[in-house]
């Protein structure tokens, strides 16, 4: 733990002068009944690196979060700037791409289904307007308007949490 | 002066491997760029994370943002049981981060701009959740298709529905990343041939190229806040998707 701290450079952190607290090795081990002062002044040196440690983390952490929520599948509509430039277009990219996705699959499996049926065009047809259904709804899951199984709301719940 | 846009995207075969009748196979542009991707990625998070400081250094701090960052998205998503996904999501993430971050520069190649990659990604996705799904859950994993509380006579079509819509998840998960690539670099070498066609027109078009060419520093700019937010959401809807295979039927 001691090579740990001693080769994460201290003088990061204080003046000059500080460095000269940290005994030479060859000392420190020669005079035992000194070890508790210095176990008491390594843990509250440890302490305090553990403190700025972990509020450097959750300041990463808060900016994280900004980031994630400029950045992340659009949950809701409230930030003005949200729809601005890039993150407007990508959440306007993502919603067309699920009703495109919605319809080419569906138009796909009824292509599929007349030629196993030979059903033609029925298949077609009627699984095209389903697979146009499930574009729709999977447009209004990812604006999160749908309640319920909409996997954007319940992402956002969860982050909430 | 005639710039193809298009051009970038081709395929070209650096070493022909075997023939196999009509097949041919061959190690391409496009596998030589994922090679260097992947080992990229593994020098860069091997060296970093290497010096195992408690004061993490430049690097150890990037690597260790991107696995905080990773792991919030998969946590958030998926829960504490979702985290067992995390080598997976991870790794995509770092691969399709870097494909698009290595298509920006000039000359490299884009993988994820091939449909067939993001699509193989993407389908890699969707065959884990109905596996796991299956294997976790058994039957109960159907539940995924019939929601709550819809009256019964209108159940069947409601169910047919949901199916397309979970079948339809790999076409835009993967076609979203490949047409974002895809869109993206066509646009950045439209203006950069402007530049050049200009250029050519004489010693006012020299004025006149400046425009296009603050066009192509500023998409630049935007192309690479695509590339990170594509990887991310690629992550994302991977996470949520695994989730369905975790706890499917709420």
């Amino acid at each position: 733990m001691r090579r740990f701290l001693d080769s994460a450079k201290p003088s990061q952190y204080g003046p000059r002068g500080f460095q000269v607290r940290v005994l030479p090795r060859s000392q420190a081990a020669g005079v035992d009944n000194m070890s508790d002062a210095r176990e008491n002044g390594d843990r509250s040196k440890q302490q305090s690196q553990e403190a700025a440690l972990s509020a450097r983390l959750q300041r990463l952490n808060e900016g994280l979060g900004q980031l994630r929520d400029q950045a992340g599948p659009p949950s809701d509509s409230s930030g003005a700037d949200r729809a601005a430039t890039a993150s407007g277009y990508a959440r306007g990219f993502r919603l067309s791409s699920e009703l495109v996705a919605g319809v080419v699959v569906g138009a796909g499996l009824g292509w599929l289904i007349d030629r196993g049926l030979g059903s033609s065009p029925w298949g077609l047809i009627v699984f095209l307007l389903l697979g146009f259904a499930a574009g729709v709804l999977n447009v209004m899951r990812t604006a999160g308007v749908v309640a319920g199984t909409a996997f954007d709301d319940r992402a956002r719940g969860n982050r909430d949490n | 002066m005639h710039v193809d846009p298009i051009h970038q995207f081709q395929i070209k075969s650096l070493i022909p491997l075997a023939e196999m009748g009509a097949h041919h196979l061959n190690f391409t542009n496009s596998a030589l760029v994922m090679f260097i991707i992947v080992g990229a990625v593994s020098t860069l998070l091997l060296s970093a994370t290497r010096p195992r400081a408690v004061v993490p250094g430049r690097f150890q701090s990037v690597a260790e943002i991107s696995y905080e960052f990773v792991a919030n998205t998969v946590r958030s998503s998926g829960g504490t049981e979702g985290m067992k996904f995390f080598p997976f999501v991870f790794t995509l993430f770092m691969f399709v981060l870097f494909a698009n971050l290595i298509g920006l520069i000039p000359y490299s190649f884009t993988v994820t701009s091939q449909l067939i990659v993001t699509a193989t990604l993407a389908l890699l996705v969707f065959f884990i959740v109905v596996v796991y799904g299956f294997w976790r859950n058994g039957l109960h994993f159907l539940n995924l298709f019939v929601p709550k509380g819809v009256p019964k006579a209108i159940l069947p079509a409601i169910v047919i529905i949901e199916v397309l819509s979970f079948l339809s998840r790999p076409v835009s998960h993967s076609v979203r990343l490949f047409a974002n690539m895809l869109a993206g670099h066509i646009t950045l070498q439209v203006f950069a041939g402007f530049i050049i066609m200009l250029a050519s027109a004489g010693i006012l078009g020299w004025f006149g190229a400046v425009l296009p060419f603050i066009m192509v520093v500023m998409l630049t700019a935007l192309e690479l806040l695509v590339a990170f937010l594509q990887a991310y959401v690629f992550a994302i809807l991977t996470c949520i998707y695994l989730n369905d295979a975790i706890h499917p039927g709420h």
